[in-house]
Parts: structure tokens; C-alpha cells; sequence
């Protein structure tokens, strides 16, 4: 909302300087988004009155204008079209700051010779003084305009650009804002009065009006003006619109206009003869029925959609717009002005419905009061006799079906308190109260009032809106600062789901960089496309959460797995960098369960690509292989107090034969291995890439269990080493769990695997480290001796496994 | 022999002057003071020496000894310190090649800014708790004072899942507030808790509009709790965060679900009040919203507003990185571009 300081001026005087005045504005609610100064710059630049045209003798389209500027007369060349003798205009002197046509730019006016004539200074545009972008014609001023005065003490304004909060519709209209100032500096509020002589008939005769839904109109008010010139409006009047950024059409329109800004009260003038049955039924629009509105569009409406009718049809769309066939033209002699309260959510749903928003529909949509059309519609009668009219029907039309009580609320200085910690005794609250046009009767005790909102306060309907108008008038800064003292909650145990929860996304999100991942947050919102990327059928196991209105079709489903979001973005990062690339992400997926929420998974998912290591000049450049993606697997759940197995997976985007689930305690929680070229191809990436995904529910889960505590133990350990000669198809994990599968054996490490030379075709072998200890005694060798005989016939029995020579 | 003594300790030490480490220092020992040592042999061949002449030579081959055994320690304390203190120069590095990779990775920025926020607020013994992304309309806006139809509805472009089911619609969470209605709904007083999760707006991106971003909430209910101790707990954040001298202003602002609504703001950060482009020429940046619960919120959780009272804020989280940092643009949080990521 646009409001010029000059037009606050009418109805409060104002103090303080325009900053300060945005400043206290805003802390009390009421954001200052811009000030604008107009005519700051304009201090050479006068009003005066052409008093001569005469023809440029060097130049037919050029001429010479003489200006009285009340203490001289200057001549000056003038080219515009529309200058004329008697007009007020304004006079630049030399030296005067202007916008220059042409670049835009500010310049100092300089005397210039024109065809051979030296023109002393010039009759400006409103382009040249900065009001607007016309440049074709000169600013002609009103004939009140006073010759000889200066254009900033006429024509200068502050204008304020003000964010209204939704719950606020009564600021998008001057007098409120002036209120507001009132309140605020402790100024008077002076109000316009109202007043007209009824000189014709009775407004029965003309009209009558019938409310058909009460609900969605509670009000209609109206009044009749015969006698209607049609003529543009006077200069103030044009002025007023133009500087709160409405453009100037007639007199009729301008006038509801202005009273729509003065008040906040959308009007509507209906041309009185285009309506058909003397009659103004406001009902829902029939199924089929179309109206034009003023705009030109043709609409078809819907019983959703309120409409003023005449006795046959639509003549507006009730709230939003009028209809192009009762609009006021130039022929219009009887107006029918309409004031009327129309449902929030009616409009609402019809300018959603019809695509369609005014500056009407922009304050119905905020809720106005249903007491509030009858005081501007008044205003608009009176101005419209003065500016258009030449007589207004006698009596006012005022159909109210929907009249509510206004409601009662008790407000304490304690409650003041209690709320806020701000202690004000009940006279300065209540004073701030009347001062914002409240109604405060002494409740029962002394320290209570009894308050009822002004009507055009729709917003308040508690005690603790009262609270809030009391302190954001004394201003916030005056609210102590102090420290919750309340009692701390009881703190969650650390063993909680949720704890665990969270505490394993960040243990993760603190060992994963240490194994040289970078942490990345892709969209939980991806495209079908990419979804589909994944896949090698193009079809999805779990179909995904669509979102009905999407931004754009990258951002259109919801994401059922980390995968797409962790490859685009290695795919997105190899353009710049090729050597190991490490990626992670801990976040949600969502998995559609029927019409109730999704289920929401925490998940991690992490990508390796290319060298094990970046380039450097120590070391080849290794590129790194399912073993590098294992061992990150490895030592996260090691770091978590959790032992995995693996056993080959057969996930989709992995390679066949390069994948293995993720076992833990016979529970796959997750997959580890190649990604699949095509799955490569699919998201332009390049090299070999690793993949490991987590589902951190399930970790939890077995999370849970207590860590067991082994005691170290006394006596000393004995090594041996052993190498086995065994098929290819026989795999380490069998060979392991028969040696662990001895109490003594504490360790096991494979510190070779040889095929070749020395080795049967079809075999290979594995050179294994076993370490021996006992808990309780020192081991002989004949009892390391006896043990490891008992495990070579084991694994020569169930494996086939020899001893190398 | 008193000559062969004389010669053989002479060359012992010429001997050790050549020794420059360890490994010919163990050498040396074996050679001249070890089982077999010629020193070793001489003394025990001196039995056949008549008694005088052995007695002599005895005492001489056990002072040679003793002087040897001195030379050695000598030796080897030297040796030692010289390989603490002086390397040799042709076996010196250039220590200005780089040193072997180790891969290390990062935080994504906002969970490096979330970390430290949540923190200060663990501090004021508040607790951390996470909620749903997807949420029912009526826990993302009616329970919040935002029925269907309401006006402030304008305020949070919405991502549907489901439209015009009315309060069963699923939707992608606007804010983080939701969890105000759900915690409350099984928690009584007194409660403390932040929210940190991600939100949803039906939004064109560019510089400072992302469709994705992660808000903070915050809640505290109890009894005697005010608009005062809100300024305290977020002058006390904005402190924390953004130093000692940063200003913040506490103003009047809208929220449906809270009354009386505020909305803080800090001293420009580029201009320190005087006004530029990053304020809009306002010299403040807002930085979160909030206010006292309205009691209509309270209401409907069955907490009574007459006793209790609360606050509760929520905060934009990449804004305050971005502010910090200088960065322009929102969209390169979730563009993940490792030369955007790991400057942090
Ligand atoms: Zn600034």
C-alpha cells in the first residue's frame, strides 16, 4: 500500500521526519518497505501560466512560449504538442536538477541556443522531473495551481510503500494508517466530515435491492446520484490517485477510488439506466451463466461465484469486478453506488476461481467488517455531488441481513504483565486502547477494563490481541530482557529411540569425513526421469509420492532413495574434478503407505569414484574397487560397535557379481558394490564408482543391544601362520568361520590370496595369520598343536582344504 | 706385549674415529671389546707370563679395556645426539613437496550452521526433536489459527500432495511449526524443545528463494513465561551467532499462530545500519519470526491458556551463513558443488 504523507497530513499532523516516522511505523507493526521523496530536487523549478505562443521563426514545429512566473516573464522555446495559452505550468531556471529525457540520468539545466534562439531555462515533462516516464507532453497543472510558488512546496510528497500483514485489511486505507500515526506520536485524529442536501426522491423509487445469500453478503448499501458530467476529475484529486500509484479515469471512478483509499471500502458505480427491472439481486451465479467484466474478459461463472444481477443477469461479479455492460461511460447521466460486505472466503474462492484480483478483491480477501460500508459510501455520495453530480436520491439503501454484536473483552494489567513482563498501570493501557479507537468501559474491579474493538478491527478477538496492541504502540523496545526462569524440562534419556536416533546421524555425520567423505543435501524432491535412472525396466518397485502442483518437473516426486540425488551430483562435480570423488548423504526417504503420510526412513547413501586417493607425486594413481567401498562399510560399523557380513547382493543399480548386501546379525541392513554402467550411462558418469547405502532404522535397531565387555587377557599369544590350497568356488567367509569357530582363536587375518604358479588349475590360496590365546593359562605348543590339527581336518572335511607345501 | 697392548689401543681408536653410526658401532664393540676380541685373547693369554711381567701387562690390558669401554659410551652418546641435531645434508628432504593425500571430506554448511545453532540452544536447555516432511494440512495450518480460505494462507506458497481434500490433504511442510501442535499434543508443561528439520515452498527459485530450506523452531510452555524472556532467549542467540556488538531490534510482526507477534532483525552486517542493497536501504536484516503461542493454539492441545503461556520462533538457517559469509546466492547450498562446499 502506497500513501502519501501529504494526504496523512489531512487527518493528523505529522512531526516527525519521514524516517523516523517509517521507523516507529514499523517496529509497531506496520513495515515501511521504501520512502520515496518526490520533488527533492526540484529547487529551481517554479509554477507559472503561458501567457504567449508564438511560432519559432527558424523551426515549424518549435515554439515560443512565454511564462509568467508572477515576478517575471520568460520566453522560452517549447516543443510539446499539447502546450496551450492560460495553462499552469512548470519553469525550470537554469541550473535545475532534471532527468534528461533521453539518458535518464540527473543533469544541471544549462542555457542552450534552440534553432538560434537562446532559450533561458524550460517548461518541463513529467519525465524531466522525475513523476513519470511521459516525455511526449508537458505537465499542465491545475488551474488553482498558485503562479510564482515553488513545484516542491506544491507538488512535493513523501510517499511510504507499507507492508500490510494479512490481518491488517483496515491499513490498506489512509485514515487507518493515520490512526495508527495518532496513536503513536499522541497527535488528534481529524476526521472528514459529511454532509449533503437530499434534493431528489426517495431512492425506493428507483431501486430495490434483495440479498439472496445472507452468508456470503451481509450487507449492501447504496445510494443514487441524477445529473452525472462525466469529466476527468480536478488536478488534487488526480494528484491523491496518481501518488498512491492508481491511475486517474474519470471522475465517477476516481472518486470511488478515493474513498476506497481514504477508507479501505471497495466501491462500485453501476450505470443506473444499463440495469435492467429497477432491481439489484445479489445471489450465486447459475451454472452456465457468463459475464465480461470492465476488462474485457468474458468469464464463465459457477454457483461458487457470488454476482450482483439486475432482473435478467449478471451485472459484476460481486467483490472482484463490475460487468463491461453497466459500466459508467461518458453517457452515464444516474449512477447506482454500491457499498457492500461480502464473505472473505467467497471472494477468496471466486478470484482463485476465476483467475481474476482487484484492488477490490485484494481487501475483501483480508475480511471487512459488514459495519463499514455505510460511512464511505456516504463520503463518495458527497464528493460525487460536489465533482460529477447534480442531485443525490433521497435516502440511503441498506440491506443488512448479517449484523453481529460486537464482542466484549477483559483485559487486567496483570494479564499485561503475564504476558509480556511489561508493567503498565490499566489507565496507559487503556489509554493506547482509545487512542486506537477501542471502546473501554471500568470493569468490575479497578484494575479490569471491559474493551470492545472498533469495528474495523476485525482482527482482535482476544485478550491477548489487546496485549498486543497495548505494547506494540508503547513500542517493543520497552520490553524488559530477561532469561527463561522457568523449571528445565525432563531431559530425554540418551538410551531413547529418538536419541539413538539422532545420535547415530551425527556419529555418522563425524567418522564419515574422517574416511574422506563429503557431506551433500540434494532435494528431497527429484524428477521422474531421474527416478527412472536408476531402474534398469524404466519401472519403479515403490511408485513415489507425487506432488500435485509441482514448480517445475525436475522437482516433481518425492524421493524414495538417496541414490539419484548422491550420482547426479558426483555426475555434476566429475566435470570439474576427476580424481576420488567421496560423497555422502544422511536424510529421508519417503515411502508411500496408501492415503496416510508416507513413511519417512532415514537413510545414508554414499558414493566412491575413481583413484583411491587424489593425484599426488608419492603414489600411482590406483583407482579404487569394491574393496575400498567394503572396508568404508567396515570401519563405519566397527566405529559403532557393530560387526557386518557380506553376502552377494543382487540389487538393480549394482554390477551383477560386484554387490553384496550388508549383513548384520542375519538382518541385511543395507548393499555395498560397483554401480552399474548402465546406471553410469544413464547419469553421464564416468570411471568406476562404488556405492554404499544404509538403512539407519535398521541399524538402530540392532543398535540397541549393549556392547559387551571382554577382558583383556594376562597370558601371552601365539602366532601361527597357515596357507591353504582350496577350489575357487569355496569363499573366504566359509574358511573363516571354521577357524573362528575355535575358542582360542582371537584373530584372523588373511594376509595373501595367490593364484598361479605352484597352484592347481581351479584353485587359489590363502596365507592366514590365527592368533591364540587363552583367557585363562599360558598355551603350551602341544596344545596350540592339537588345536590347529582339529581345524585342518575340518577344513580338508568340509571344504576340501589342503595345507600348501 | 706392553707394545702390542699400546698399538692395539691406538688402533681401536683410530678405528672408532671412523665409526659413523649404530650398526659400525656394534661392530667396533664386537672387534675390540667383544668374546673374541684380540684384547680379549690377550688377557687370557697372559696366564703363561711370568708373575711380574703378568701382573704389569695385566693391568695395562684392564686399564686399555676400561678406556676402550669409556670410548664406546663416548662414542655412542655422540652418535646419538648428532642424529637428533644434525642430519646429514645429502640425506636432507624438501620439505616443501607436498605431503601424501589423505582423503578428508566436510560438512555440508548447513549441518556445520544447524550444529552450532542447535547448540546455543541446548545450552538454554532446550530440547532437539525432529518431525515429519510430509504433513497433514491440518497440523501444517488449521491447527495453527490458518483455516481453509484464511488470508494468511497467501503468506506460504504451498506444495500439495493431495488438493482440495480439505484438513486430510497432505502436503509438504511450510514451516517447522507442526511440531508445535504434535509435541504439544503429548507433552504437558513444562516444554523446551528446537526443531530443526527441512520445508517447502511453491517457489521460483533465484538468489534468495529456494523451493527447499531448513528452519529451526523453537517452543517453550509453561507457566509466567513472557514476551521478555522470548527477547532474552533470542538477544542471547543473536549474541552467540552474531557477536557481542551486532544490534537486533525487536519488532511487531504477524504470525497467525502466535500473539503478540515479533519479528527480530539484526544490524546490517554490509553496512552496519547506514543502509545498502543486502538491508533493501533499511540498515536491518530480518533474520526469524516469532511470538507468545496464541492461545487458541493452546487451547486446542488442552493446555490452558489462563495458566500457561509460551513462546515459540522459527528461523530461516542458510540465511544466517549466507549473512556471515557474504554469499548471494541460496541456490548453491543444494547445487552441491564440491568448489562451493568445501570452502566451509
Ligand atoms: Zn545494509
Amino acid at each position: 500500500m502506497k500513501v502519501s504523507l501529504k494526504w496523512l497530513e489531512d487527518y493528523v499532523d505529522i512531526k516527525l521526519a519521514p524516517e523516523e516516522l517509517a521507523e516507529r511505523l514499523t517496529i509497531a507493526g506496520l513495515e515501511v518497505g521504501n520512502i520515496q521523496t518526490i520533488g527533492s530536487t526540484w529547487d529551481n523549478v517554479v509554477i507559472g501560466e503561458v501567457i504567449a505562443l508564438n511560432p519559432h521563426p527558424n523551426a515549424e514545429r518549435l515554439k515560443l512560449a512565454t511564462v509568467n512566473l508572477g515576478t517575471e516573464q520568460v520566453t522560452t522555446v517549447c516543443g510539446a504538442p499539447n502546450i496551450s495559452l492560460g495553462q499552469r505550468v512548470t519553469f525550470a531556471h537554469i541550473g535545475a536538477r532534471l532527468i534528461d529525457a533521453h539518458t535518464g540520468e540527473t543533469i544541471l539545466l544549462k542555457s542552450a541556443k534552440i534553432r538560434g534562439i537562446v532559450s533561458e531555462g524550460m517548461v518541463c515533462s513529467e519525465k524531466e522531473l522525475g513523476l513519470s516516464d511521459n516525455h511526449e507532453e508537458i505537465l499542465v497543472l491545475p488551474p488553482e495551481a498558485p503562479i510564482g510558488a515553488a513545484l516542491g512546496d506544491y507538488l512535493g510528497d513523501v510517499i511510504f510503500d507499507l507492508d500490510v500483514t494479512p490481518n491488517r485489511p483496515d491499513c490498506l486505507s489512509i485514515i487507518s494508517i493515520a490512526r495508527e500515526i495518532a496513536a503513536l506520536t499522541g497527535e488528534p485524529l481529524r476526521l472528514p466530515s459529511i454532509h449533503w442536501k437530499e434534493l431528489g426522491e426517495s431512492i425506493d423509487s428507483f431501486v430495490s435491492v434483495d440479498i439472496a445469500d445472507p452468508d456470503a453478503c451481509p450487507r449492501y448499501c447504496a445510494s443514487l446520484i441524477t445529473g452525472i458530467k462525466i469529466v476527468s476529475s480536478p488536478g488534487w484529486l488526480q494528484q491523491r490517485l496518481n501518488s498512491c500509484g492508481m491511475r486517474p479515469i474519470n471522475n465517477v471512478v476516481d472518486v470511488t477510488n478515493y474513498v476506497m483509499l481514504e477508507y479501505g471500502q471497495p466501491l462500485h458505480a453501476f450505470d443506473y439506466h444499463k440495469l435492467k427491472g429497477r432491481q439489484i439481486i445479489v445471489r450465486r451465479a447459475g451454472n452456465g451463466e457468463t459475464i465480461t467484466t470492465i476488462d474485457g474478459t468474458k468469464h464463465a461463472l459457477t454457483p461458487d461465484i457470488l454476482v450482483i444481477a439486475d432482473k435478467e443477469e449478471a451485472v459484476a461479479v460481486a467483490g472482484i469486478m463490475g460487468g463491461l455492460d453497466s459500466e459508467v461511460t461518458d453517457k452515464t447521466d444516474t449512477i447506482l453506488l454500491e457499498s457492500a460486505n461480502f464473505n472473505q472466503a467467497t471472494i477468496r474462492r471466486g478470484c482463485s476461481h476465476l483467475q481474476l484480483q482487484s484492488e477490490a478483491s485484494i481487501r475483501f480477501d483480508k475480511g471487512l467488517n459488514s459495519e463499514l460500508p455505510l460511512l464511505p459510501l456516504k463520503r463518495a455520495t458527497q464528493l460525487l455531488l460536489e465533482l460529477a453530480g447534480d442531485r443525490a436520491a433521497r435516502g440511503i439503501i441498506d440491506v443488512y441481513p448479517g449484523k453481529s454484536e460486537p464482542k466484549l473483552i477483559l483485559l487486567t494489567a496483570r494479564e499485561v504483565k503475564r504476558l509480556t513482563g511489561l508493567k503498565l498501570n490499566i489507565d496507559e493501557i487503556r489509554k493506547v486502547l482509545e487512542a486506537l479507537g477501542f471502546e473501554c468501559q471500568e470493569g468490575d474491579s479497578g484494575s479490569q477494563i471491559s474493551v470492545s474493538a472498533p469495528y474495523w478491527r476485525g482482527d482482535i478477538k482476544c485478550s491477548a490481541d489487546l496485549v498486543e496492541e497495548v505494547v506494540r504502540i508503547i513500542g517493543y523496545e520497552k520490553i524488559p530482557i530477561t532469561r527463561l526462569g522457568s523449571p528445565l524440562p525432563q531431559q530425554e534419556s540418551q538410551l531413547s529411540p529418538v536419541a539413538q536416533q539422532s545420535n547415530i546421524k551425527e556419529k555418522l555425520r563425524n567418522i564419515l569425513p574422517g574416511l574422506g567423505f563429503q557431506e551433500i543435501l540434494t532435494y528431497s524432491l527429484v524428477s521422474l526421469e531421474k527416478l527412472q535412472k536408476l531402474s534398469p525396466k524404466l519401472e519403479l518397485k515403490i511408485p513415489p509420492l507425487k506432488v500435485a502442483n509441482p514448480m517445475t518437473r525436475e522437482q516433481e516426486f518425492l524421493r524414495t532413495s538417496l541414490r539419484a540425488g548422491l550420482l547426479s551430483t558426483l555426475a555434476h562435480n566429475q566435470k570439474f574434478e576427476q580424481a576420488g570423488i567421496r560423497l555422502f548423504e544422511i536424510g529421508k526417504v519417503f515411502l508411500p503407505r496408501g492415503k496416510d503420510l508416507p513413511e519417512e526412513k532415514e537413510m545414508l547413501c554414499a558414493v566412491l569414484s575413481s583413484s583411491r586417493l587424489e593425484l599426488s607425486w608419492h603414489t600411482d594413481k590406483e583407482m579404487l574397487d569394491f574393496f575400498d567401498a567394503k572396508a568404508v562399510v567396515e570401519n563405519l560399523l566397527n566405529q559403532l560397535g557393530l560387526k557386518a557380513s557380506f553376502n552377494i547382493g543382487d540389487d538393480e543399480i549394482l554390477l551383477p557379481g560386484r554387490g553384496a548386501n550388508i549383513i548384520v546379525e542375519d538382518d541385511k541392513v543395507g548393499i555395498v558394490g560397483d554401480v552399474h554402467p548402465r546406471v553410469m550411462q544413464a547419469f553421464e558418469l564416468s570411471n568406476n564408482i562404488c556405492l554404499i547405502e544404509i538403512d539407519l532404522k535398521k541399524l538402530l535397531t540392532r543398535l540397541t543391544r549393549t556392547k559387551e565387555y571382554h577382558p583383556i587377557s594376562r597370558f601371552p599369544a601365539v602366532t601361527r601362520d597357515i596357507a591353504l590350497v582350496i577350489d575357487e568356488q569355496v569363499n573366504y567367509r566359509s574358511v573363516e568361520n571354521i577357524i573362528q569357530s575355535f575358542p582360542l582363536v582371537t584373530q584372523i587375518t588373511l594376509f595373501d590370496l595367490y593364484r598361479g604358479k605352484q597352484i592347481p588349475e581351479g584353485k587359489k590360496s590363502f596365507a592366514i595369520r590365527i592368533i591364540y590365546q587363552s583367557p585363562s593359562h599360558t598355551l603350551t605348543d602341544e596344545e596350540v598343536d592339537r588345536t590347529q590339527e582339529q581345524m585342518l581336518n575340518r577344513l580338508y572335511q568340509e571344504l576340501g582344504a589342503t595345507l600348501r607345501d | 706385549m706392553q707394545e702390542q697392548l699400546k698399538n692395539l689401543h691406538a688402533q681401536a681408536l683410530d678405528e672408532l674415529g671412523q665409526v659413523h653410526n649404530p650398526r659400525e658401532l656394534e661392530l667396533w664393540r664386537v672387534r675390540y671389546l667383544g668374546k673374541k676380541s684380540s684384547l680379549t685373547k690377550m688377557l687370557r693369554s697372559l696366564a703363561v707370563l711370568p708373575l711380574e711381567e703378568r701382573r704389569k701387562a695385566g693391568a695395562q690390558a684392564n686399564a686399555i679395556k676400561r678406556a676402550l669401554e669409556l670410548s664406546l659410551e663416548e662414542k655412542g652418546r655422540l652418535l646419538e645426539e648428532a642424529l637428533l641435531t644434525s642430519p646429514l645434508e645429502s640425506q636432507g628432504l624438501d620439505v616443501t613437496l607436498p605431503g601424501r593425500p589423505l582423503s578428508t571430506g566436510r560438512l555440508h554448511p548447513t549441518t556445520q550452521i544447524l550444529r552450532e545453532i542447535c547448540s546455543v540452544f541446548k545450552n538454554m536447555g532446550f530440547q532437539v526433536i525432529e518431525g515429519s516432511d510430509v504433513e497433514w494440512d491440518y497440523y501444517n495450518f488449521e491447527a495453527l489459527n490458518i483455516p481453509q480460505h484464511h488470508p494468511a494462507r497467501d503468506m506460504f506458497a504451498t506444495l500439495w500432495i493431495d488438493a482440495g481434500m480439505g484438513r486430510k490433504a497432505r502436503l509438504l511442510r511450510t514451516h517447522t511449526s507442526p511440531m508445535q501442535i504434535r509435541f504439544m499434543e503429548r507433552e504437558r508443561p513444562p516444554i523446551r524443545v528446537i526443531v530443526p528439520g527441512r520445508v517447502y515452498r511453491y517457489e521460483a527459485t533465484d538468489a534468495t528463494h529456494e523451493s527447499m530450506f531448513y528452519q529451526v523452531e523453537g517452543l517453550a510452555v509453561d507457566k509466567g513465561i513472557t514476551l521478555a524472556d522470548l527477547k532474552g532467549t533470542l538477544f542471547d542467540f543473536c549474541r552467540c551467532i552474531f557477536g557481542e556488538e551486532r544490534k537486533v531490534r525487536f519488532r511487531c510482526d504477524y504470525f497467525p499462530f502466535v500473539e503478540p507477534g515479533v519479528e527480530v532483525a539484526i544490524g546490517c552486517l554490509v553496512c552496519d545500519g547506514a543502509g545498502c542493497r543486502l538491508c533493501g536501504y533499511s540498515g536491518w536484516i530480518e533474520i526469524l519470526g516469532a511470538g507468545m503461542v496464541h492461545p487458541d493454539v493452546l487451547a486446542r492441545v488442552d493446555i490452558n491458556p489462563e495458566l500457561y503461556s509460551g513462546f515459540a520462533f522459527g528461523l530461516g538457517v542458510e540465511r544466517i551463513h549466507m549473512l556471515r559469509y557474504g554469499i548471494d546466492d541460496i541456490r548453491l547450498f543444494y547445487s552441491n558443488d564440491l568448489r562451493f562446499l568445501r570452502q566451509f
